[in-house]
């Protein structure tokens, strides 16, 4: 059965990257009586271990979300920023921005002949304050905002603001609540600054220092009009990676999940992204290096306010990353 | 202050004896502990009270260029090392290799351009360095295929306490951070002084992996972009109005509570900061916090116009005030209870 009142909280919870807090604390709420350990490293991972003497294996989702941080605060209260994670001028024109004040904005645009050639710098939020001193007091330069939307569900889908990777943290909530009988050693990691270049996962990498690591993150989909041509798509289970531009998956890992996929009747597909990475780039290259993979989440229209996956897809996911966690 | 001095080293990325060798002889001096490690960072140790390991980084290196070929004519063909801004490279004079020979950057003149080449910066492959020799023979007598070049650029103090020189980025980092060392502060820090960040951030990692600071600060001279063309909005940072402190760039999303204590601590010692308020750019602080466990960071900097040229300007206000400011973050942070 798809929680949605969990699924709910975690999309509408403030957390772009570097400023995790709020969805940190949400998510230790959710968890803490259901594991041995629970710790934040120097960088904000949350880290929760179930202890076990055997196997060590680190999940990883990452709990932050692409935003914008302002840069300038003018003279008539108009707000200046720039991006924080993988988001483009031309896809932000009227969209609603909500701070963790809670208080809101809209990004409006200078005057440009050329819409082509709109750039970051052309955007400005206005914030709906003409009171000038208020805007002073309420907006600093280092302020991050989110998206503003509404979260929405279907009999089969959820569209909604950060799915990515929101619904990862969904899926290892879920999979450590009901976390199978075994002697593995096993650590749900909620990693932040994904979307700035994996920063928290290389850290947790190390710190952990584990014999198997699989990241569980969204991934494209090629089954939308005029698409990337890729393989994945809606309702066609969990995806298992083969590689994307940061990790060529272990083998051995990759047929593991096939395997246990089999095994346990989970409907699965391969999955090869031609671009992006997860949080397995970083963690394969620590140390001495860790056999990692990653379990996708197939999701249309990824950097948006309205992301899109589906549920049955979820489901299976979180079947293959239990029995990931017990293998 | 050391500016001078340190300014008129060469010490491009890779190759920063020069740099080094002045730091050593100065912490010799100030009977300082230190060691270098395997890349040539200088890690020196000024022991104090301590709650935390505190690492403070400036880099040594500067960006240039390398000798990559010579020609038939003796004209030598070189190579960018680091973001160097290659619209002022025609007509600068520089110091080739160990022996310093001096040369000049040169490209065709002025009257044998196109139309369209006129309008533009040369691309540094239409670019050359002559050292006023004839043949290839007698070029090779004094240069080789591989070594370093650095702009030659007296250090100026000049204007309203102004001041005008190569390498100021890092140089003034690396200025005060020998300053720092100099007051034996009775808090522990290690000052670094690192190699290859303009090409990368490299030494500052193994330095990080050495020390495995829990706080690590990083003194750098960043951009400013205040000229009357630019909209206020795109300035980065203004040059005479305080120590800068990064909030975001490329290698470092920065912990904004640690970033805003260190805004309090210039507020109750009136010390003059404004934010560095670009997302472009990147320095030490995006190695030090991912190695290992990770670490807290915050960049403290000086606005330098011009910068990755050779001719930066600073202003020695914002060099009072970031020297001030650090050592205000490091006493509070390695206070007792």
């Amino acid at each position: 059965m798809f929680n949605s009142e969990l699924m709910k909280k975690l999309s509408d919870c403030f957390g772009p990257s570097g400023r995790e807090k709020y969805i940190r604390e949400l998510i230790i709420d959710e968890i803490k009586d259901y594991v041995d350990e629970i710790s934040t490293d120097p960088l904000g991972n949350l880290i929760a271990r179930k202890k076990g003497s055997g196997k060590k294996i680190m999940f990883s989702a990452h709990m932050d979300q692409i935003g914008l941080i302002v840069t300038h605060v003018d003279e008539k209260g108009f707000l200046r920023f720039t991006n924080v994670g993988g988001l483009k001028a031309k896809n932000l024109l009227g969209l609603h921005m909500v701070f963790a004040n809670g208080l809101e904005g809209v990004i409006c645009q200078e005057e440009l002949k050329d819409k082509e050639k709109l750039t970051m710098g052309k955007l400005f939020l206005d914030v709906g304050v003409t009171d000038k001193e208020f805007v002073k007091q309420n907006f600093r330069v280092g302020d991050m905002c989110v998206f503003k939307s509404q979260y929405y569900e279907t009999e089969d889908c959820v569209i909604c603001k950060a799915a990515d990777d929101r619904i990862g943290c969904y899926i290892l909530i879920e999979a450590l609540k009901n976390h199978p009988n075994t002697d593995n050693d096993v650590y749900y990691v909620f990693s932040v600054q994904e979307e700035v270049g994996c920063r928290g996962a290389k850290t947790a990498g190390y710190s952990i220092n584990p014999d198997l690591a699989i990241a569980v993150d969204v991934t494209a989909t090629g089954d939308t009009p005029d698409e990337i041509i890729m393989e994945v798509k809606l309702d066609g289970g969990a995806a298992i990676k083969i590689k994307d531009n940061s990790l060529i998956v272990h083998p051995e890992v990759k047929d593991m999940l096939t395997y246990l996929s089999e095994k346990n009747n989970i409907k699965y597909q391969y999955e090869i992204l031609e671009f992006g990475g997860t949080d397995a780039g970083p963690i394969h290259l620590s140390r001495e290096g860790v056999p990692s993979g990653v379990i996708s989440i197939p999701t249309r229209n990824l950097h948006t306010s309205g992301e899109i996956f589906s549920k049955k897809d979820v489901e299976e996911c979180i079947k293959l990353v239990r029995a990931a966690a017990g293998h | 202050m050391f500016l001078k001095e340190l300014t008129e080293l060469s010490g491009v990325s890779g190759y920063e004896y020069e740099v080094r060798n002045y730091i050593k002889n100065k912490l010799k001096e100030i009977d300082c502990e230190y060691y270098i490690d395997k890349l040539g960072n200088v890690i020196a140790h000024n022991k104090g009270r301590k709650n935390k390991t505190i690492m403070v980084a400036a880099h040594m290196d500067e960006v240039g260029l390398i000798v990559r070929q010579i020609d038939s004519k003796g004209l030598i063909k070189f190579e960018a090392v680091g973001g160097i801004d290659q619209r002022v490279l025609n007509s600068k004079v520089v110091l080739v290799g160990d022996n310093k020979i001096p040369g000049v950057i040169g490209s065709k003149a002025v009257h044998l351009m196109s139309k369209e080449e006129r309008g533009k910066s040369l691309p540094i492959d239409k670019l050359y360095i002559d050292i006023g020799t004839d043949s290839k023979e007698e070029t090779e007598k004094l240069v080789s295929i591989g070594d370093y070049v650095s702009f030659k650029s007296d250090y100026v103090e000049f204007g309203d306490n102004m001041i005008k020189g190569k390498a100021l980025d890092d140089r003034v980092g690396c200025s005060i951070l020998l300053e720092l060392l100099s007051m034996k502060l009775d808090a522990d820090f290690y000052g670094v002084f690192t190699v290859m960040e303009e090409v990368g951030l490299r030494g500052a990692e193994t330095a990080a992996y050495q020390l495995e600071p829990d706080l690590g600060i990083v003194l750098e001279g960043t951009v400013s972009a205040d000229m009357p063309e630019v909209e206020d909005y795109d300035k980065t940072t203004i040059i005479g109005k305080g120590a800068a402190l990064s909030i975001m760039d490329n290698a470092t999303v920065y912990d904004i509570d640690v970033v805003r204590e260190v805004a309090k601590i210039a507020e109750d010692n009136n010390i003059q900061y404004q934010y560095r308020t670009s997302g472009a750019g990147g320095n030490d602080a995006g190695a030090i916090h991912k190695t290992k466990k990770g670490a807290k960071v915050v960049s403290i900097s000086i606005p330098c116009r011009y910068i990755h040229s050779s001719v930066s300007v600073a202003s020695k206000n914002d060099y009072e005030n970031v020297l001030r400011l650090t050592k205000e973050v490091i006493l509070e942070n390695q206070k007792g209870d």
